[in-house]
């Protein structure tokens, strides 16, 4: 147990090590100032901005942003769409796979424009290289970088800049951030034996002598953006835990930084743009230790394993149902914890299969969304908090509520409200649908307390765009492919529609002087009063369906313990 | 809007040739020219050419002669059910379903019944389903079953198993594991030479 927790500091510690760099370096980006990547970088950028045909970079306000954010991405989603329902025609499909049923098609296609990853199939059996490559590979970088965007969009607006210019940020996010880290990673990968190939399967003789056909694929490059750009699709349908996706400790180390590093670091980009890093390091160290919490919980839950399967083995061993004998218990609650918080999605081991614990820290990582939080999202939604408490603590005191010296008023609070509303409305409202029609639409597989959680973490993991799932669940079914991408839409669009529009809102006030009265934002007081806030918000709004969920089979599964001694 | 339209396609072509066509091919190039075995997979090649599988994948074994390797959902893609495009995949058993407690007493039983003391990564079913690892415990509690089907000593066998056990990641991370897939071609050559 201790070694496991030691290994857990250690990546924790690396994770504190790198993210300062990405934030600082992200925040050079933005603001314009020279970086490393100038020299090659430059001209790159030069020529994609004049072929995309906005070399003028001219500002956007908030109408012009949103616009240019939904018609882009309809246009990726749209491409996308048809490359999958051509797939049988095109290029680069070794075992013949044909078109998938549209309902599927269109699910995959939404999921993946909105940085979701959310699979209702398995790589290997449904899209062919060209899919993966071309539709699936090429969202990752989008829609990550959309995220990014907007999250850049957000932070100059509360500081009183202008939004900037949508292309020129989602271009930048790719060639000065994604593309760069992936090329260096992806060549990681590739040495520590992730492959890289256009051939099909391999057909094998085992040692037995039985027949084993070996899924193979151009997965390096994939990977690494999988991780980095907060996707999580996995080019196998097992994702992360596939020995081909994530064959040793090396590559396992190196994705779960990864996935953390941008969501992390950002958060200190965005005190260094708004020129005060302190708030940065404040809501940093707050989201840090979030995040620790719940990787503890699910870490001892693991540590424990099933009392039942227990008591049959004689002797207390962790649970390794659905999870890989290199990670073991220590790293798999970590990466599930990791995965669900900065709502990447890929897995290394199976939540379905997790302790009751284990259930609880993840879902509640995809209730809250902040702790480290999707790309680019995530901060944006932490500093929507930070308004809240702003307007909070200003009603108390009776005073005008500002923040960053302007005046919180009512459209803000209006904005933010539909901000925060929009996800458990995603979720809970579908959710109740499904579980009321539970022989028709629900496809539960774990029936009891666990097939609740099975359904509500179907549609908190579309609203909140992380991915992951309790993979038990029937999941591809013309219910479950619409109504998720229902909840996919609403939990994506509603929130930067929203974000966009608050942001410019802030950027059109006066900024009011600073005077002994102004509220600090920058204080351990303040970010503790941030974090009562958002655990009492997500607490209000969730706990009854962790209740019924998780909390209920920890103690089925104790009672049932008790039982057998 | 149409200014958007066009706006949109066009970023969305050139992106798409930098993100989807170079970045993969580079990637690929690199991968073909300078790390062939590991870009196509690891594959494991016998002496007439014939792929015998993959140094990262799995494969069930069921005869004494060899060390089980841990229960797996897909039977290791082994099989015309993973035919043509090979298959991953894992039982999704929630801990508190009957039917994983079914299975666990089920797999312990057949453990017992070949005299090898069940061990929690021999009971419980990987992620993956090609999980190629087991922990050194249970390498070691087969050790007296392999060596009387092989006529080996128990020493020889340690020390095989210790030669095909990958350790934690820079001794911290992660748990030791032994691929079953070496270990057991390593016993076959054992026997050759």
């Amino acid at each position: 147990m201790t070694q496991g927790f030691f290994q857990l500091a250690i990546a924790l510690a690396i994770l504190l090590a790198v993210a300062p760099f990405l934030g600082k370096y992200m925040a050079r980006v933005f603001m314009g100032q020279r970086t490393i990547l100038d020299p090659v970088a430059g001209p790159l950028e030069r020529l994609l901005f004049a072929t995309g045909g906005f070399s003028n970079q001219r500002a956007m306000r908030g109408g012009q942003y949103v616009r240019a954010i939904l018609v882009s991405n309809l246009v990726m989603g749209i491409l996308v769409f048809a490359i999958f329902m051509l797939q049988g025609v095109l290029p680069l499909d070794p075992t013949n796979l044909n078109a998938p049923d549209w309902d599927l098609a269109l699910h995959t296609a939404i999921s993946f424009v909105t940085n979701t990853n959310q699979q209702h199939y398995s790589g290997e059996t449904t899209y062919s290289y060209f899919s993966q490559v071309g539709a699936l590979g090429f969202l990752m970088f989008t829609s990550a970088a959309t995220g990014i965007a907007v999250a850049i969009a957000f932070i100059r607006g509360l500081t009183g800049n202008s939004l900037g210019n949508f292309y020129v940020d989602l271009t930048l996010s790719i060639t000065r951030i994604l593309l760069p880290i992936s090329v260096v990673g992806a060549i990681a990968l590739l040495i520590a034996g992730v492959p890289e190939t256009f051939a099909g399967p391999a057909v094998a003789q085992t040692l037995e002598g039985a027949t084993q056909y070996i899924a193979r694929g151009p997965v390096a490059h994939f990977e690494i953006i999988k991780e980095l750009g907060e996707n999580g699709g996995g080019f196998f349908g097992i994702n992360s835990a596939h020995p081909y996706e994530n064959p040793n400790n090396f590559t396992n180390l190196l994705e779960t930084i990864i996935m953390l590093v941008i969501p992390a670091g950002l958060i200190l980009t965005y005190g260094i743009m708004a020129g005060k890093p302190r708030q940065g390091q404040l809501i940093f160290g707050m989201v840090f230790i979030f995040y620790a919490a719940l990787i503890a919980i699910a870490a001892v839950g693991e540590f424990q394993g099933n009392p039942l399967v227990n008591s049959i083995l004689g002797e207390q061993a962790p649970n390794l149902e659905g999870k890989e004998v290199r990670f073991g218990w220590a790293l798999t609650a970590l990466w599930a914890v990791s995965t669900t918080g900065t709502m990447c999605g890929a897995v290394n081991g199976m939540h379905d299969s997790l302790m009751p614990p284990g259930g609880f820290a993840t879902l509640s990582d995809m209730f809250l969304q902040i702790v480290w939080g999707g790309q680019g999202t995530g901060t944006a939604y932490l500093f929507v908090f930070l308004i809240l408490t702003v307007f909070l603590t200003g009603l108390m005191v009776g005073r005008t509520p500002e923040f960053f010296s302007r005046k919180i008023e009512k459209r803000e609070i209006v904005l933010a409200s539909i901000i925060l509303l929009a996800h458990p409305i995603a979720i809970l409202i579908p959710g109740a649908i499904t579980l009321a029609f539970p022989e028709i639409l629900a496809g539960i597989s774990n029936s009891g307390f666990h097939g609740i959680s099975q359904v509500i973490y179907e549609y908190a993991s579309a609203a909140a765009n992380n991915g992951s799932g309790f993979e038990g669940l029937g999941d591809d079914t013309l219910w479950w492919n619409l109504s998720t991408s229902f909840s996919l839409i609403v939990g994506r669009y509603v929130p930067i529609i929203a974000l966009v529009y608050l942001a410019d809102s802030m950027t059109h006030k006066q900024p009011v002087p600073e005077t002994a009265g102004t509220l600090h934002t920058d204080t351990f007081l303040f970010t503790g009063v941030t974090a009562g806030t958002i655990v009492i918000l997500g607490a209000l709004t969730f706990l009854p369906v962790l209740v019924l969920g998780p909390i209920a089979e920890g103690f089925a599964i104790a009672q049932a313990a008790l039982g057998l001694n | 809007m149409l200014k958007d339209l066009i706006t949109s396609i066009r970023t969305t072509a050139v992106l798409w040739i930098l993100t989807a066509a170079l970045y993969p091919l580079l990637i690929f190039a690199i991968g073909q020219l300078a790390f062939p075995t590991q870009a196509n997979g690891s594959l494991l090649i016998n002496d007439q050419g014939q792929v015998i599988g993959s140094t990262l994948i799995g494969q069930a074994f069921s005869s004494e002669e060899y060390f089980l390797s841990r229960p797996s959902a897909v039977n290791y893609s082994i099989g015309e059910d993973a035919a043509p495009t090979g298959l991953s995949g894992a039982t999704n058993l929630a801990p508190s379903n009957p039917d994983l407690i079914a299975l666990v007493e089920e797999r312990a039983e057949i453990l017992q019944a070949a005299d090898i003391e069940p061990t929690a990564d021999l009971v419980y079913s990987s992620g993956s389903g090609l999980d190629p690892h087991i922990s050194p415990a249970s390498a070691l509690a087969q050790v007296d079953r392999i060596a009387a089907a092989r006529n080996l000593s128990p020493d020889d066998l340690q020390t095989l198993i210790a030669a095909n056990t990958e350790g934690r990641f820079l001794g911290i991370l992660g748990e030791p594991a032994v691929n079953t897939v070496t270990l057991n071609l390593a016993l076959d050559q054992l026997g050759n030479t």
